[in-house]
């Protein structure tokens, strides 16, 4: 345990600071999770098969995917591609990542790979970033976001007909997080650059390419660019 | 569908789910990572988020078209605002769920 430096300050710590930093996810989870049961269970999925997906599976927008699916009667291998299709953004921050987890033993990574979602990745990047994190954190952000989440959706397929939609803004609660991750990441020019070119080549993507390829394809192409523009700006400042 | 055929779903699903979130941190985390690649890599929170983002708050997602007078997208001018201000996570959540509470109430 020694070796994650300085940040290391016993367990207790460990799990206050990672549940200090996972509240605003399991919040914006919870009504997600409330939908997922609701419909779920319109769709004729019974609670306990909600919970063992939740566990399995723990990917929202697949899981919402796979409900729809599952109501139109759709074949469990197509299902089981379009959840390929959805999650391998995933790869790209699992990515990423890997730079804070240097030489971190397998077993650890494992574990800690289930729980890799857009918003724990985006709050534990950040966190990364700005020094005071470890991976135990970490893990502690990844772990108790499933927890609600399983937590959420069960409980959506048992009482969510009796809350009404749309109330206290619930559906705002993932892009709000969103947006406050994405100002998280605008450390300079060229992120605030490769943010807008995201942007633009996203909705491009979106707009003209039937699916799910947008996110990753929109990406990589802007990081690429954003690299690119990067490499030549310090080219240009080492000549003259 | 019966027990089984749930269990070969969801696994399924979980295997696919897993793999993409597993490989590449277990791979990459053990290799010195060229400096290129840090460098693109770095890029890459910022340009996902932005891709996430952007389409919910311009897209009108039944129709596949651009919608610019989504309550959405009124309501992120004020919490983009307060985000850059406060860089509270929580904070910027809840002010974006009463924000687009007030305006579905009007």
């Amino acid at each position: 345990m020694s070796k994650d430096g300085p940040v290391e300050r016993g367990t207790k710590q460990q799990l206050r600071a990672g549940a200090a930093a996972a509240w605003p996810i399991c919040l914006g989870y919870f009504p997600i999770g409330l939908a997922l049961g609701v419909l779920a269970s319109q769709a004729g999925l019974p609670w306990w098969a909600v919970a063992l997906m939740s566990i399995l599976v723990f990917a929202g927008s697949a899981q919402f995917i796979c409900v729809a699916m599952l109501a139109s009667g759709a074949a469990i291998w197509s299902i089981v591609l379009t959840t390929l299709m959805v999650n391998l953004r995933h790869a790209l921050m699992s990515s990423a990542l890997a730079i804070y987890f240097k030489k971190v033993d397998r077993r650890f990574l494992t574990i800690f790979a289930y729980g890799i979602t857009d918003e724990s990745f985006a709050l534990n990047m950040a966190r990364f970033r700005d020094g005071d994190w470890d991976r135990w954190r970490a893990l502690v952000v990844n772990q108790l976001s499933n927890f609600v989440w399983i937590l959420s959706t069960v409980t959506g397929t048992l009482v969510g007909q009796f809350i009404p939609q749309g109330a206290f803004g619930i559906d705002y609660a993932l892009p709000g997080m969103f947006i406050c991750l994405l100002i998280f990441q605008l450390q300079g020019r060229i992120y605030v650059l490769t943010g807008i070119m995201a942007a633009g080549i996203s909705i491009a993507w979106y707009l003209l390419i039937p699916g799910d390829s947008y996110i990753v394809g929109a990406s990589i192409l802007a990081a690429t660019l954003g690299y690119f523009i990067k490499r030549r700006a310090r080219r240009k400042n080492e000549l003259s | 569908m019966s027990f089984p055929e749930y269990l070969l779903l969801f696994f399924s699903m979980g295997v696919v789910t897993f793999v993409p979130r597993w490989f590449p941190l277990f791979y990459l985390s053990h290799k010195r990572l060229p400096q290129w690649l840090v460098d693109w890599l770095s890029l890459i929170p910022v340009a996902i988020l932005s891709a996430l983002i952007i389409p919910i708050l311009l897209v009108d997602t039944t129709t596949r078209s651009l919608d610019l007078t989504k309550p959405e997208l009124l309501v992120a001018v004020p919490t983009f605002i307060f985000a850059l201000k406060t860089k509270s996570l929580g904070g910027t959540v809840l002010v974006g769920m009463v924000l687009y509470w007030l305006l579905s109430c009007l």
